[in-house]
């Protein structure tokens, strides 16, 4: 049996597991398990740190630097995973089964202790400890994360932000895809595209484009080169510093993400829409619904589930926005957010204290998300 | 159903010609406003990324509809962008931090979503359980922590320390999905593999990746965008040298220092766009793809 335990097939269970006839794990299989989950991530980060090293050190060729990247990252971190089972087939024939699903899956364990876990508990420890994480200060950054101004501000506007932007890319996602179903095949491709292309442009660009839309320019200045000046001017109005008009200017930034965001939305609906069952639409039509009713009543019901993933989906990403508010007014004008205050209370301010809260703060927000992710997963197992 | 549709109710409800073609109109009209007002943005960023300096901030781009035969078009804002602003560096350093970053998180999450599907260790579904906990966990979380690790081992400011930070950023997603497919593969083909006599390695690399391909490709290209898209992780880890400086930073920097020089800006946004939309674009399908299984990333 033993002998064969590399060819063996258990129907009910994965294959390799192991198997009842063999001697109980002990310290030696533990041992081991851990030594091959950390031997990929150590060698890996010592290899491309040394690795890091050369390509910054090395100015002479860009082309040959990118190169090189690509080659130990692609490369490199495959062929640890070919070592490692190499090794792995060189050790004793009774711990080779229970070790090698820990070469697979250690690795990967190991990464998300260290770059997801430890920080998570490291954050929410620093955030109970002075702008230095040096002493104990219990909740007084809560106290005054919640008391001061500017965070304040922050977090009024991160929920006007979470309410709004999921709202409008909802709502013309969803006309969109909707309107989009009745054109034909291609006329809905090409045009689907043209909303889809935003959500490939990163937040960085995406907020250059918008500043150039709002520029504007006091009189005196020149021609206005912003369209919605140029336009304001051309019918003969005044023209408007978008962005300083307190509050709406949160407004105008929202637009950018509603650019951002409805194409994803209208994907989305757009394939929910296409699933509900014709037979359905052809019934209410027959029993005498309009073309809105049918929509009203029938379409929109049967894609609601879609709705609230859409709609869960943007609002995590409006939540954490960071960059549009960085890039297209630095938090100033009364336009500061929670992720941006995040960062700035952290890079300028030098407090760790209050940066670790505000990113406690965001996080509190998703647990529910987690909760219900962690349950919807369990009961798609039930039924695997 | 199909009889049903020939009824004679259902022919008497029917709107009349004139209304329908009506209503087409009214949809295509609409399609067309969306369109339009979803396409100007960009349009006028390409469109003055091309004209002379002095032309983009003297008049509106929209003034060239107006005077079509002027000729006034230039290459030369996108040389001064690539060379003299150091976007050309900067392009290079984001490929350098994209690529490693989008494949290092692949290869290490298809190897544990193999074990995760079919193989048998103790902690297997409360470790998965974890890892779909951590798909929503806002990665500020890991910024100051993170940070102080990295200056203690003297990683800042390294492309390593960019590469490590996103596969750890992306692993939960990664792992999740491609999971979720492998574990879908019929189990009856590893029966057979495991008979005749394969390893758990040779059927991951012959049989289980090849099969992949699909869902491995709409991971890339998820993974892909949102490296070469990130700011803030960039930021944080790699600072604004010039010498590793990515081009969201470059884009950042330029805005700052040149924020009225719209020849450049414009030029600048639109070489950041440009291999996102190519890579968009070219691969569609397989991003929709993506984008919807990965709709919980956090």
């Amino acid at each position: 049996m033993v002998a064969t335990t590399d060819r063996q097939v258990s129907p009910p269970s994965p294959p390799g597991g192991p198997s009842p006839d063999e001697p109980k794990t002990n310290l030696t299989t533990h041992l081991l398990r851990l030594g091959v989950s950390l031997v990929v991530p150590i060698l890996a980060i010592v290899g491309l740190y040394y690795a890091g090293t050369v390509l910054l050190d090395e100015d002479a060729n860009r082309i040959a630097v990118v190169v090189m990247a690509i080659v130990v990252g692609v490369i490199g971190v495959f062929g640890l995973y070919v070592g490692m089972d190499w090794l792995i087939n060189k050790l004793p024939e009774r711990h080779r089964d229970r070790v090698r699903p820990f070469a697979f899956v250690g690795p990967a364990i190991v990464i998300l202790a260290i770059f997801l876990l430890y920080p998570t508990v490291n954050t929410v420890i620093l955030s109970f400890q002075d702008s230095t994480g040096t002493n104990w200060v219990g909740f007084d950054n809560y106290t005054s994360v919640f008391t001061n101004s500017d965070t304040l501000v922050a977090l009024r506007n991160s929920l006007a932000w979470v309410v709004i932007v999921p709202f409008f890319s909802v709502v013309i996602g969803l006309t969109f895809a909707a309107l989009a179903d009745l054109l034909s095949s291609k006329a809905e491709a090409v045009s689907k595209t043209f909303i889809f292309m935003p959500m490939a442009i990163s937040f960085v660009g995406a907020s250059i484009v918008w500043r150039f839309i709002y520029n504007f320019r006091p009189e005196g200045f020149g021609e206005q080169i912003g369209i919605l000046n140029g336009f304001l001017t051309g019918i003969g109005q005044e023209p408007i510093a978008w962005l300083l008009q307190e509050p709406w200017n949160n407004f105008y930034l929202m637009v950018i993400l509603v650019w951002l965001q409805t194409g994803f939305a209208m994907v989305i609906l757009s394939a929910a829409i296409k699933s509900v069952p014709e037979e359905i639409i052809e019934a209410a039509r027959i029993d005498g619904a309009s073309e809105w009713q049918v929509f009203r009543r029938v379409t929109i019901p049967s894609i609601s589930s879609s709705i609230v993933v859409v709609a869960t989906t943007v609002i995590i990403t409006v939540w954490k926005v960071f960059d549009i508010v960085f890039v297209m007014t630095g938090g100033r004008f009364g336009t500061q957010v929670v992720a941006e205050q995040m960062v700035t209370q952290f890079f300028t301010f030098r407090d760790s204290g209050i940066g670790a809260t505000l990113a406690v703060v965001l996080l509190l927000a998703v647990i529910p998300l987690m909760i219900a992710n962690v349950r919807r997963f369990q009961e798609q197992e039930l039924t695997r | 159903m199909t009889a049903a549709v020939e009824s004679p109710t259902f022919q008497k409800d029917r709107p009349s010609l004139f209304s329908r073609i009506f209503d087409r109109w009214l949809i295509k009209l609409t399609i067309l406003a969306i369109v339009i007002v979803w396409v100007i943005p960009t349009l006028g960023v390409l469109i003055s990324s091309f004209r002379p300096g002095g032309v983009v901030n003297a008049t509106g781009w929209w003034t060239v509809f107006t005077n079509l035969g002027s000729n006034e078009w230039t290459f030369e804002n996108y040389d001064a962008v690539l060379n003299s602003e150091g976007f050309g560096n900067a392009f290079l350093n984001s490929l350098s931090i994209t690529i490693p970053a989008t494949v290092i998180p692949i290869t290490i999450a298809a190897f544990a979503a193999y074990a995760f599907a079919w193989m048998e260790f103790p902690g297997r579904q409360w470790i998965f359980v974890t890892i779909v906990a951590l798909l929503v966990i806002p990665l500020q979380m890991s910024l100051i922590p993170l940070l102080k690790l990295y200056v203690n081992f003297d990683l800042n400011g390294t492309f390593p320390a960019v590469w490590l930070a996103h596969t750890g950023f992306g692993l939960p997603l990664a792992i999740y999905l491609l999971r979720n497919y492998i574990g879908s593969l019929p189990s009856s083909m590893m029966e057979s593999a495991r008979i005749d006599g394969a390893t758990h390695f040779e059927i991951f690399t012959k049989l289980v990746v090849p099969l992949s391909v699909p869902v491995l490709a709409s991971f890339a290209i998820f993974q892909f965008l949102w490296v070469w898209n990130d700011l803030l992780v960039a930021l944080v880890f790699l600072g604004g040298e010039p010498k590793v400086r990515v081009i969201t930073l470059a884009l950042r920097d330029l805005n700052g220092s040149r924020g009225e020089q719209w020849h450049l800006l414009t030029a600048g946004a639109f070489i950041t766009m440009a291999l996102p939309i190519a890579v968009f674009l070219g691969l569609q399908r397989y991003f929709v793809r993506g984008l919807t299984a990965g709709s919980v990333k956090g």
